[in-house]
């Protein structure tokens, strides 16, 4: 019986073994993306990446067609474009971060809308270049793959630089020079994660899988560490109890995937032992040597 | 001899006045691509034919623009489908502020309702079926004379040959499914348009998604429909030229069966293509279907 329930659908088809490797190449190169996001307060890159990659997608439809390969690299190139300019502005400027990327993106998505009209069709680019978990080809799965591992190991040299300027970019400034180039390669990683999950897994998966682990993750630790270690668990097991929700109940798999990592993230909030509200509410005694 | 002077001045009046009346088209909107086949071949000459989703777009979920309600504005007649499928029509015309007559393709049709099981909203695809199609097309006459009187006897005469012409096609059509082995009358197709068609000549089409190309599919849909290849050995899988391909390449892979060339269901593709009118369209679909269940 419990088989049948959680590992049957695994074992029958392969369409279900894919979508489960697919989540978790995302969760493991989403997750830290995610957690350093949320601890730079940039939560909201992810939704801003998904429209701001339209005119890249467009200028590769113009020039080869319907062609996945050709509107990916053109999505990925406006993605970097964007998340560079944004960077070096809120860098360089008074202008804060959020707001520069969401005036950045506001401009490429009118730019996209534009070249798509140019072309005289009505064809929605992104709804053809955002993909469905249960369709993951062999192309696919090895790109998702790839960009997981380029950022964990990008991450793993850059990651103490990263950490200081996540919690105090003024003493990083003091001590170093490699604050902006690290925060740079940083939204870099960020747009290969995004570019990479949308066109393989769809907007909602593909952002959902890198913030609500994060999230999960910041109730259960206060250490940086371990709360990328939770974040990855919690999107890995968001996303294989997902799966067997959407096999079993017939609920479309995003949707299924990322209510999951929501009932956990409500659990985190209430139960965590980091901030959770049961332990806000009760504290427990101080310990005394 | 007074009288025959009159004649013909009068005659001669007539000769003069009626290059200038067809120039004076008269404006009509059709929704989208198929249905503005029809009105050109009902309107002849007499018909200047605005289409507002143009070949290969989807009318499930298509924006309007501000030259579509200019459009609409100057219209004499509009033609749209009905069945739902144009939600965002009659907020369009209302916007417009058009007094175009407003006639409903697909009225006295026999709706099928939509082959999902959650739901029980029409199926709007009718034109699948030839027979719908004729409907259509009286449907389209009548609109125009009504909007025309005085080219009655043009749009009737039209009219009646394109009815003819489908007579034709529906034979066509009859005698390519007639070839298939009964048994093999099965295929897969990615949105799920073909209900009218499937009813009509015998044919079942099973679809990954529900009627609306909006809704996303579950891993349930899919195991499903790899269990039901599998089993019925369902012997061909069909792409159409408005869906997300991956998911039906995903789902021949996993059980052999064959990916069928490209049919035409809710879209005309444009002139160079392989449907550029609905006869071609039908055509192209039939012979796509033959190639791939015959052997």
């Amino acid at each position: 019986m419990l088989y049948e329930t959680l590992i049957a659908p695994f074992v029958e088809f392969e369409f279900m073994r894919r979508a489960l490797v697919g989540v978790c190449a995302l969760a493991v190169g989403a997750g830290p993306i995610g957690v350093f996001l949320m601890l730079r307060r940039m939560s909201l890159v992810g939704d801003a990446m998904a429209h701001a990659i339209l005119p890249g997608a467009a200028i590769g439809f113009l020039v080869s067609g319907l062609s996945l390969v050709a509107m990916s690299t053109g999505g990925m190139i406006a993605g970097f474009v964007i998340a560079l300019l944004a960077g070096l502005v809120a860098r360089t400027t008074e202008l804060k971060e959020d707001a520069s990327l969401a005036v950045f993106f506001l401009i490429s998505l009118a730019i996209g809308v534009t070249i798509v009209s140019l072309r005289g069709t009505n064809i929605d680019l992104l709804h053809f270049l955002f993909g469905s978990v249960l369709a993951l080809d062999d192309h696919t799965l090895l790109l998702m793959a790839a960009s997981a591992v380029l950022t964990l190991f990008v991450l793993a040299l850059i990651y103490r630089p990263l950490v200081i300027e996540c919690v105090d970019p003024g003493y990083l400034r003091s001590v170093s020079r490699l604050g902006t180039p690290v925060h740079l390669i940083f939204l870099a990683l960020v747009v290969i994660n995004l570019v990479s999950g949308f066109q393989a897994l769809g907007t909602l998966l593909a952002v959902g899988i890198m913030m609500v682990p994060a999230a999960i993750g910041r109730f259960w630790a206060r250490d940086i560490t371990p709360m990328i270690a939770i974040a990855v668990a919690g999107g890995m097991i968001s996303g294989y109890a997902g799966l067997v929700l959407s096999y079993q109940t017939g609920i479309p798999s995003g949707p299924a995937v990322i209510l999951f990592a929501g009932i956990l993230y409500a659990l985190s909030l209430a139960f965590g032992t980091a901030g959770g509200l049961l332990r806000k509410l009760f504290p427990g005694r101080h310990l005394e040597a | 001899m007074r009288k025959n002077l009159i004649a013909a001045m009068l005659a001669f009046i007539c000769v003069l006045s009626s290059p200038a009346l067809a120039q004076e088209k008269i404006r009509a909107i059709a929704t989208f691509s198929i249905l503005g086949d029809f009105v050109k071949n009902v309107g002849g000459d007499r018909v200047a034919v605005t289409t507002l989703v143009g070949p290969n777009g989807d009318a499930h979920v298509y924006a309007p623009t501000p030259a579509d309600a200019r459009a609409l504005a100057d219209a004499k007649v509009v033609f749209v489908n009905g069945l739902g499928l144009e939600g965002w029509m009659t907020r369009l015309v209302k916007s417009s502020g058009s007094k175009a007559l407003s006639i409903v393709a697909s009225s006295s049709v026999k709706p099928r309702r939509s082959a999902d099981e959650h739901g029980h909203d029409a199926d709007p695809h009718a034109w699948q079926s030839v027979a719908n199609a004729k409907i259509y097309v009286a449907n389209i006459r009548d609109g125009l004379i009504a909007a025309d009187p005085a080219g009655k006897a043009v749009y009737e005469a039209n009219a009646a040959s394109y009815l003819g012409k489908l007579d034709a096609l529906e034979a066509e059509v009859r005698e390519a499914i007639a070839k298939i082995p009964a048994d093999r009358r099965r295929i897969i197709t990615t949105h799920d348009a073909f209900g009218y068609f499937g009813a009509a000549y015998g044919m079942e089409f099973i679809a990954p998604q529900g009627v609306s190309t909006e809704s996303e599919a579950s891993a349930k849909d899919v195991a499903r429909i790899i269990n039901q290849i599998r089993k019925q050995k369902i012997p061909a899988v069909f792409l159409e030229n408005i869906s997300d391909e991956r998911l039906i390449q995903r789902i021949a892979v996993e059980t052999g069966a064959r990916i069928g060339g490209k049919l035409f269901s809710d879209a005309l593709s444009d002139e160079k293509g392989p449907a550029p009118t609905y006869i071609d369209m039908m055509r192209n679909n039939i012979r796509e279907f033959s190639i791939a269940l015959q052997s």
